[in-house]
């Protein structure tokens, strides 16, 4: 029921903002933030029942929505959504606090970005998941579109329309194998197919198999987005509003990665395995190549975009480690990469706020004016960096274990990029707050920012310290994929195929 | 002497014929440039009871004059759904004409007659009947082409649409006359007996011949490969509410005769014709939507997208199973309502360039929100019509392992989100044009109009099941 109430609140702070356009902006704002604290409150609620047991979904609702084909309105919970569905609670939640006075259609479609999000970590039916999955395009279209500034070269529409037809030219495949994978198993439940697949009555060949993962994969690809797939990227984070980009950059990342993990390994596990050698290869690219492009960009949003390539590149590289410490890396990485990624966009939409532009040339010494700023940029900079004792050293330190059992070359290559990302975000950070004081005054961090960064600091900091409390959850659910994943490919290496699994 | 029952299943097209005269001659009373207040309501009045009449005709399914015409939820669907079309096209030509001084009697009494003709085709059993619906329907549909005949662009829609036009009608009563030298019966059950009965069927390459000359007049009615290249040209010169008009209610009917001549005339040979009706579907698509990609003119644009989407709709007439008639009709009421609501906005505007809609949002939210929904539904995003219609004809397409069509149709589909997009994009981001202030609200019979679309639009996009439900017991029968 506290589930239900996260997605519904959002979605009802949704309809009234939309349908009240002239409201007074202050109203807005209230009915928002209410909407966005009670669905975190309400997620926060679900935790001590998902952490009783997490391997089992908890929490699940299922209303039948359409007759035939049967689909059904089945959401659920277990320990691989319940920290992406406080994330994204909780930074939803910032980014309307960060809003300042807005119209209140911006404000209606954050929250339906929210409600999309959310319904895409706990929709537990295909098709009901790829509804959600399509639904997050529509705000931000709208948000980036209307509210959206140039950047540069970048024109704000142009970025709408590339992100907009990216991403829904990658998934529009999906759809079809979605439909596949219906005729084949009788169901969209996703639940139900995997127990079919256990009991056996359920099994793709590998030759379905490679088809159907390709088109789940490049949806997820290009969402996430894996190298040679984020065109649309660098433009769409420095063009859209900061708030946008928080939820943006924070959350729609990880439902590519969040999919790969939770989809594509248990449904294909054949063909995932047999495609883990390139798509392991497009990660380190991904790496590597965001990690040296983030070096020379001039505005800290590239920037801050780039990195997120390179990041996301470990989270995909720990996936397709098919190792248990790669893959609770991966999970735990989301949530980690979420909060300081958020932090930083919302950091920087600070400073936009203040300079009015995000280019790294218009700063200089502004720690000496703005202290707090300074140091909790800091903290977000170095945990972005992979400190030891802050939040992303964990994930990346488990993601490069896991890759190590993969292959000792993946672990060393992905090494370097934890260096780039070092050298990017320091200097960065040391042309933006370090040099000669400047001249011009600059406010210092205002008490409704400081209460928008707080949590997000304190989390970087007890993530980094105490994974242990949050880790088991997600590695019991690790635990049952991998398994799932081994469970199918020994029929796999039994058919009469030339080339056995590799990567394993 | 037709007994009462066969003149009740008769009923909708002598109601729409005798309304459409009494428009006529109320129009005497009226001089050219007047406003006709009332002929609206009437010509409403009249699709009211047409409606009804369909109904109460649907509830007694049967056949009437020798099985000459028969109803049954198929053909009852589909006239609802035409007669729907044009009550929404009554609503916004109205206020549309009024502007240009153009009101007049016989638009009203044209746009029944239209109506009546497919009408008649939805409900027809035989092959002349066939043709004298598709007849009826695309004489009317000429001249409303034509009707604001001061305007050069209508003119030459007018033209183009009736020369054309008459030379696929050509090729479809040629195709029938085969058929009838063939088997010596135009009844499209006894066609089917005949073809089916190994004894007597005629040579099946005679048999294919018949169905691809048919296929080709049909082809043009609903703007297939490779007849397609009238659409953008008629719809971008014809009066913007016959547009909307002509790509919704004619092309349903052409569908609807499509399906019926096909599944059950010509259904033993459907292994000569399936595959060129699947290849036929891929080039539609793919011509259509790669068109359109670089079309600025709005209208022009709905054409092409509206061939486009007849490539949709023939993908799951090839995949040859109810399912697949079933996503037919659910996707032509769909197609019937989003497109006519675009068709409608792009009516109020003062140009159908992609410039006149630049920051349609801050002049006129409402309409640019209504405008949003529409091309949301023809991009196919969840929760609007638009994407079940599509996910159930790709579906179906699946079922019937038509792999390829089905990727390649959602690829093509993928490629036309950008340029709907585009119109979404200019109307919320693009700065209101110089010399352009607030625009008035339209009027109150079109925003009935507008807001009734979307409003199914969104519905069906939630709620899907009832409509297919209801296509699917419509289809059920046809096989």
């Amino acid at each position: 029921m506290l589930l239900a109430i996260a997605l519904a609140m959002p979605f009802l702070g949704f309809l009234i903002c939309l349908l009240a356009p002239r409201a007074n902006p202050k109203t807005a704002r209230a009915v928002a933030l209410a909407a966005a604290g009670v669905a975190l409150a309400a997620s926060l609620g679900i935790a001590p029942e998902v952490m009783a047991s997490p391997a089992t979904l908890t929490q699940a609702l299922s209303l039948n929505w359409i007759p035939y084909p049967p689909i059904h309105f089945s959401i659920g919970a277990d320990g691989l959504s319940l920290w992406l569905v406080v994330a994204t609670a909780l930074l939803s939640l910032i980014a309307i606090l960060v809003s300042g006075e807005r119209p209140a259609q911006f404000f209606a479609w954050l929250l339906l970005l929210e409600t999309a999000i959310l319904g895409v970590f706990t929709a537990q039916d295909l098709f009901l998941f790829f509804v959600f999955f399509e639904l997050t395009l529509v705000p931000c279209l709208f948000l980036m579109g209307q509210f959206g500034q140039d950047s540069g070269r970048a024109s704000s529409t142009g970025a709408t329309v590339k992100f907009f037809v990216y991403t829904f030219a990658g998934s529009v495949l999906m759809l079809a194998a979605i439909t596949y994978l219906f005729l084949k198993s009788g169901t969209f439940d996703y639940q139900n197919i995997l127990a079919q697949a256990q009991a056996g009555s359920f099994r793709l060949s590998p030759a379905e198999q490679l088809p159907l993962f390709l088109a789940f994969f490049l949806a997820f690809a290009v969402k996430t987005p894996l190298f040679p797939f984020h065109g649309w990227q660098a433009d769409a984070y420095a063009t859209a509003p900061s708030p946008l980009a928080i939820v943006m950059a924070g959350m729609m990342g990880k439902l590519g990665a969040y999919g790969l993990l939770r989809f594509c390994l248990p449904l294909f596990p054949s063909a995932a395995r047999e495609c883990a050698g390139w798509i392991n290869g497009l990660a380190l690219v991904a790496i590597l190549y965001g990690g040296l492009v983030a070096i020379v960009q001039p505005n800290i949003k590239r920037l801050l975009a780039f990195s997120s390539l390179s990041h996301l590149g470990f989270i995909v590289l720990g996936i397709f480690s098919f190792h248990l410490n790669g893959l609770d890396g991966g999970a735990y990485q989301m949530v980690c990469h979420a909060i300081t990624t958020g932090a930083l966009f919302a950091l920087t939409g600070f400073l936009e706020q203040r300079k009015g532009s995000a280019e790294i040339a218009d700063f200089g010494g502004l720690a000496t004016k703005t202290p707090w700023l300074a140091t909790v940029f800091l903290v977000a900079v170095l945990a972005s960096s992979g400190l030891p004792s802050l939040n992303n050293f964990v994930g990346e330190y488990l993601i490069l274990q896991g890759a190590a059992f993969a292959g000792i070359g993946y672990a060393a290559t992905a090494a370097i990029g934890v260096v780039l990302s070092a050298v990017y975000l320091l200097w960065m950070y040391q042309r933006t707050f370090l040099g000669a004081r400047p001249e011009a005054d600059t406010a210092d961090l205002s008490g409704r920012e400081m209460l928008a960064v707080a949590p997000l600091v304190l989390l970087m900091v007890w993530m980094g310290v105490a994974s242990g409390s949050l880790l088991p959850p997600q590695s019991a659910v690790n635990q049952k994929i991998l398994q799932q994943s081994k469970m199918n490919v020994e029929f796999r290496v039994a058919a009469p195929l030339p080339e056995a699994a590799s990567g394993d | 002497m037709p007994n009462a029952e066969e003149l009740l299943r008769f009923l909708p097209e002598m109601i729409l014929t005798l309304a459409a005269i009494f428009l006529m001659l109320w129009e005497s009373r009226y001089d050219e440039h007047d406003e006709r207040p009332g002929m609206p309501a009437a010509a409403l009045i009249g699709l009211g009871l047409a409606a009804v009449a369909s109904i109460l005709a649907g509830a007694a399914p049967g056949s009437a004059f020798r099985n000459m015409l028969i109803v049954d939820s198929f053909a009852t669907f589909f006239r609802l759904l035409v007669l729907a079309v044009g009550a929404l096209a009554v609503l916004s030509a109205s206020p549309f004409l009024r502007q240009r001084r153009a009101e007049g009697g016989e638009f009203y009494a044209l746009l029944l007659l239209s109506l009546v003709g497919q009408s008649l085709m939805a409900a027809s059993n035989e092959l002349i009947m066939v043709f004298i619906g598709i007849e009826i329907s695309s004489i009317a549909s000429y001249v409303l082409a034509g009707y604001l005949r001061d305007d050069k662009r209508a003119n030459e829609s007018a033209l183009k649409y009736f020369l054309l036009g008459s030379f696929a009608t050509g090729f479809l009563l040629y195709g029938v006359s085969w058929i009838y030298g063939l088997t010596g019966t135009t009844n499209l059950n006894e066609i089917a007996a005949i073809l089916g009965n190994a004894d007597i069927a005629p040579n099946a390459m005679f048999s294919a011949v018949a169905a691809a000359l048919m296929l080709a007049g049909l082809c043009f009615k609903v703007s297939a490969f490779p007849f397609q290249s009238w659409a953008p040209d008629v719809y971008q010169g014809a009066p913007t509410p016959v547009s909307a008009f002509l790509s919704a209610a004619p092309k349903a009917a052409a569908f609807a005769t499509l399906l019926r001549v096909f599944f059950t005339a010509f259904e033993p040979v459907s292994d000569r014709w399936l595959p060129l009706l699947a290849a036929v579907a891929l080039a539609t698509m793919v011509i259509g939507n790669l068109a359109a990609l670089w079309q600025t003119d709005v209208k022009r644009l709905l054409g092409y997208s509206s061939i486009a989407n007849a490539g949709y709709v023939l993908v799951a007439v090839a995949a040859h199973s109810t399912l697949g008639i079933s996503a037919v009709l659910f996707y032509l009421a769909v197609y019937a309502v989003m497109n006519f609501g675009a068709f409608a906005v792009v009516a109020l505007l003062e140009g159908s360039e992609l410039s006149d809609f630049h920051g349609l949002a801050k002049r006129q939210p409402v309409t640019a929100g209504l405008m949003a929904v529409f091309l949301a539904s023809l991009i196919g995003l969840p929760l609007t019509a638009g994407f079940f219609g599509k996910f159930y004809i790709f579906k179906s397409a699946i079922d019937a392992e038509l792999y390829w069509l089905a990727g390649l149709g959602l690829l093509t589909s993928a490629v036309a989100a950008f340029y709907y997009l585009r119109i979404i994009v200019v109307m919320y981001t693009k700065p209101v044009p110089e010399g352009r202030g607030e625009m008035a609200a339209p009027a109150a019979s079109v925003q009935a109009a507008l807001v009734f679309s979307a409003a199914v639009t969104i519905g069906l996009g939630v709620f899907p099941g009832w409509l297919l439900d209801w296509a699917t017991r419509s289809s059920g029968l046809l096989r």
